[in-house]
């Protein structure tokens, strides 16, 4: 409505369209455990256990997984709310805080990132407009001109200023308060957003409207995301690439019409059918996997899926699978020995031989 | 027909604090012996506030409840002292979304269990136990005798609901209120969860109110679904109808917000606006602001919950079902 | 500067007056001037502070001027409307001068344990680790001592006097301050916002300020009101042992230890500056609980 159009800031495209906007390899993080006073090995809960990924510019990469399987240490150690123990970034081509890369605070501006709480990631005791415009101000841009931008951002997702602009946190609802996250990150003009299950504390009805939002920011203004989520309808809905998570690794990575067309990884495909069927004459008779998620300290040997996998073999325990590609698209990667007919497991697929 | 086993009529609840909030309006409800029923609602729809109030768990002082609440021949309403608490966790009992919080963290899981089969029986201890523990097997607790005595913190979530579940059970009630028993678990454990329950009604013949804000969930469980909206049900019908043939614009705006793979690549349509405030309910349909068909008419009169074979309705203009239409 | 925001903003012609919206301190100051008790706390205690600061105005005799055969006069006597007290002062007077020393000794420890122990709490709790560990540790060897015994034992220490035992008490409410503050900073830390502000680059003394700071005040100024009370009733213990004030000054704590020996010949008296005490305190107690609910309704 009254939004100022918004003009593309000079977005610095660096390595040109082919270049991934982020590269993360080998990513890790242990955390440790205390134990009691006596005990003399520490334990490590191996929360992000190697993690490589890549994103292509204008793409979101969704990444899924249970609680417990590293996707929203991923998304902090990224956004380096968290120091990684290991591991390294590369953004548009340049090496993050590496010699001669680009520096941490320019980083964080290209990099921003919405909450799943909406309550707890507003500051309670400031107005909605200070905190958008709190960012560009410590930045060094002039009181004004800051609220200026926080006014034309409140009024592009689709919150007027005029009303909304001087209220606090809670007089508004959880969809408003989201919308008002979102409008914080675009404040830096930031070209990968990293949304930790932003949308899943939204009602259902609400839900599509920040969705459809984040859509329509996402094509005018040429963002990155990177959706993660424990909803797969969402990041079907949402991705053109997905990435699985089990236990701090990456099971199973690939465009996400491959991800939920022609899933390769047991687990993958064991998540995919615990969705409810939505079709009561179809209802799930039966569940495809027993238990819980195992606890990340001290994960089993091999593959660590093997303890609630149907097709776990011998070979699983001794050798962890690797991340290789699969027939038909090099971009669709897994991690099971079933897809690997070198790994000696008796089910691997033969074709693959040729 | 046998009388229903539940019947709530013209159930209204408001809470007086600062703000008058009607949390529910003239709320009519009935559930036969050995029926499911999902609640489905979003947040402020009044479908916790439902079975809480079944449960009498609100503070009497600063709510106000009118109407009827009958339960396997009691009136709610009128309950007091020992035959409230017989009631509740006899009759009725309740298994909470956040198992961790519902248990208490100082006892063990068994002595929990065991402890609420001596509340409402003249059972000795031993044989207490054993229930108990027969009762943590058929929720399939594995290694269910070493769980007996593990505490709350020491079990996942997913065991911790199936715990939690045992002991709702353990007393045998009629009806069971489960509020949003599967939203804090992981996809996997969900539909362990779900395919639990469902066993048990089936074993058991008990009723349910299945509370759940995700249609997928009350699909998986329920027989007939309610949807609720600001405090009333908009729509009352079988599942199948519900999700074949919604009638109610919400139901249907909430069908088609709930995303699949079939709407890639183009907009969501999605609800606009957001759910009223309880505090200062429009004077006619409460969804009328929301609602592309809203008239004249919906924005002056609440439009009354008509039913036609079965189908249940609260709107001026539903939306026509296909055979109809035709 | 709203001005030019207006101005810039000119078709916003429908929309009726921009939503009024109440900020945080005003909605808490509503709300307590709606709490019955709130209101009868303050006025009580209005009553006093006002009686106290308008003493030598107000007050209807010298609290000094004795007089040996008007001593112990019941209350209600011509002249002395609260009798007189074992030198024959006017009561009335004396406690209205007493009230000055009593609530400046019960204010100010609070006042210097909030202001130096918000500062560490926050420091501690920001940065957190090891620094945190050291400062609660070394707090918590003064946590070990009873508040009275702590008190009276600095007191001792230092020397008697007034403004020692102003030192003394601001010693003990500290590692409460502290411990308060840092408990709440931790938890502030950990929310999403102050990761949000962290993701825009601020330095950490500008999240303190802008994000830390607001949200922590609140709980350790509730806290703070808890004490005054006790501050007051420990003052009061250090004059009655003769560690605080010295006589004649007049002092509600040291009043009922001069007191001590009329009580068998008039126990009206001698309780009146104790009754004082008990009073100002349950009012302070009363209105820090209302401030407390107050506060309390930020969802």
């Amino acid at each position: 409505m009254n939004s100022a159009p918004h003009t593309p800031s000079p977005l610095h495209d660096r390595g040109g369209p082919a270049q991934p906007l982020l590269v993360v390899r080998n990513l890790k993080k242990h955390f440790p455990v205390r134990g009691g006073p006596l005990e003399r090995t520490k334990k490590f809960v191996h929360a992000v256990d190697g993690v490589s990924f890549s994103v292509p510019k204008g793409k979101t990469l969704g990444i899924v997984g249970e609680s417990g399987c590293g996707k929203s240490t991923t998304a902090r150690l990224i956004a380096r709310l968290m120091q990684a123990d290991s591991g390294s970034m590369v953004f548009d081509g340049e090496g993050v805080d590496e010699f001669g890369g680009i520096r941490l605070k320019e980083f964080r501006r290209s990099l921003q990132m919405v909450f799943q709480d909406s309550f707890a990631s507003l500051n309670p005791r400031l107005t909605i407009a200070e905190t958008i415009a709190y960012g560009p101000r410590v930045h060094g841009m002039p009181a004004a001109e800051a609220k200026r931008q926080a006014h034309d951002l409140l009024a592009r997702v689709g919150l007027a200023p005029e009303q909304f602009a001087s209220r606090y946190p809670h007089e508004l609802s959880g969809g408003q308060r989201q919308r008002v996250n979102i409008a914080r990150a675009l404040a830096f003009d930031p070209r990968l957003v990293i949304l930790d299950e932003a949308v899943a504390a939204l009602d259902k009805s609400v839900q599509a409207q920040v969705l459809n939002l984040l859509q329509e920011l996402k094509a005018e203004r040429q963002l990155t995301y990177l959706f993660i989520s424990h909803d797969l309808h969402v990041v079907h809905y949402i991705s053109d690439y997905v990435m699985v998570m089990y236990l701090g690794q990456v099971v199973e990575t690939g465009p996400v019409e491959r991800i939920y067309g022609q899933a390769a990884h047991p687990y993958t495909r064991a998540l995919l059918s615990a969705v409810p069927s939505m079709d009561p004459d179809r209802r799930t008779e039966s569940s495809p996997l027993a238990g819980d998620p195992p606890n990340p300290i001290n994960p089993p040997s091999g593959c660590r899926f093997r303890d609630r996998c149907p097709h776990a073999h011998p070979v699983c325990e001794a050798t962890s699978p690797a991340l290789i590609s699969l027939p038909g698209d090099p971009a669709h990667q897994a991690a099971c020995h079933l897809n690997d007919p070198a790994s000696g497991h008796p089910g691997a697929l033969p074709e693959t031989q040729a | 027909m046998t009388a229903p086993l539940v019947s709530l009529q013209n159930l209204s609840v408001q809470f007086c604090g600062n703000r008058k909030a009607s949390a529910l309006n003239a709320v009519n409800i009935e559930l036969g012996a050995g029926e499911v029923l999902g609640l489905l609602g979003e947040s402020g729809s009044g479908k916790s506030v439902t079975l809480r109030t079944l449960l009498r768990l609100h503070p009497e002082r600063s709510t106000k409840i009118q109407g009827k609440i009958e339960v396997d021949g009691h009136d709610v309403l009128a309950l007091k002292g020992r035959a409230l608490d017989l009631y509740r966790g006899g009759t009725v009992s309740m298994v909470f979304q956040e198992p961790g919080l519902a248990f208490d963290p100082v006892y063990t899981i068994g002595q929990q269990i065991t402890e609420a089969i001596r509340a409402h029986g003249a059972v000795g201890e031993a044989a207490a136990r054993a229930q108990a523990l027969h009762m943590l097997e058929r929720v399939q607790i594995p290694q269910a005798r070493r769980r007996f005595d593990a505490y709350p913190h020491e079990l996942s979530g997913g065991m911790r609901q199936r715990a939690m579940i045992a002991l709702a059970l353990a007393c045998q009630p009629k009806l069971l209120l489960a509020d949003e028993p599967t939203t804090a678990l992981d996809a996997t454990v969900q539909i362990q969860v779900l395919l639990l329950l469902r066993e048990l009604q089936r074993e058991t013949g008990m009723s349910v109110i299945f509370v759940t804000h995700d249609i997928g969930a009350a699909v998986e469980v329920a027989d007939r679904i309610a949807v609720m909206y600001a405090g009333r049900i908009v729509e009352q019908a079988t599942v199948g109808d519900i999700v074949r043939t919604p009638r109610h614009p919400y139901t249907v705006g909430l069908l088609a917000a709930t995303v699949g793979a079939e709407h890639r690549g183009q907009p969501l349509q999605a609800v606009p606006g957001a759910p009223p405030d309880l505090a200062a309910l429009p004077p006619g349909c409460s969804f009328a602001p929301r609602c592309a068909h809203a008239s004249e008419r919906c924005r002056r009169e609440v439009p009354p919950l008509e039913s036609k074979g079965g189908h249940a309705v609260a709107c001026w203009h539903p939306a026509q079902p296909v055979a109809e239409a035709a | 500067m709203s001005a030019t925001l207006e101005l810039s903003l000119p078709a916003a012609a429908p929309v009726a007056a921009p939503a009024p919206s109440r900020s945080y301190w005003r909605v808490v100051g509503r709300q307590l001037r709606r709490d019955p008790m709130a209101l009868a706390a303050g006025l009580v205690l209005l009553l006093i502070i006002g009686a106290a600061v308008l003493a030598p105005w107000l007050a209807p005799a010298d609290p000094y001027k004795a007089s040996m055969l008007k001593r112990l006069l019941p209350i209600g006597s011509p002249g002395f409307l609260l009798g007189t007290d074992e030198l024959g002062r006017d009561m009335l007077s004396r406690l209205m001068h007493g009230g000055r020393l009593s609530l400046l000794m019960g204010v100010v420890p609070v006042l210097a344990a909030f202001g130096i122990g918000t500062a560490i709490g926050l420091l501690a709790g920001y940065v957190g680790g090891r620094l945190n560990m050291v400062i609660m540790r070394v707090l918590d060897v003064f946590y070990a001592f009873p508040s009275v015994l702590l008190a009276v034992a600095i007191s001792g220490a230092l020397g008697p006097g007034m403004s020692n035992s102003l030192i003394a008490l601001t010693l003990v409410f500290l590692p409460q301050v502290v411990r308060v503050a840092e408990s709440v900073t931790t938890q502030v830390r950990q929310l999403d916002y102050i990761e949000a502000a962290r993701m825009s680059g601020a330095s950490a003394f500008s999240i303190i300020r802008v994000h830390v700071l607001g949200n922590v005040l609140g709980p350790v100024f509730v806290y703070a009101t808890g004490l005054l009370s006790v501050s007051m009733i420990l003052a009061s213990g250090l004059s009655f042992l003769g560690l605080g004030v010295k006589p004649p000054e007049p002092e509600w704590g040291l009043m009922l230890n001069t007191l001590r020996s009329a009580i068998y010949v008039n126990p009206w008296i001698a309780a009146l500056p104790g009754a004082l005490i008990f009073v100002t305190s349950i009012a302070f107690n009363l209105l820090a609980d209302s401030v407390r609910s107050a506060m309390d309704i930020r969802r």
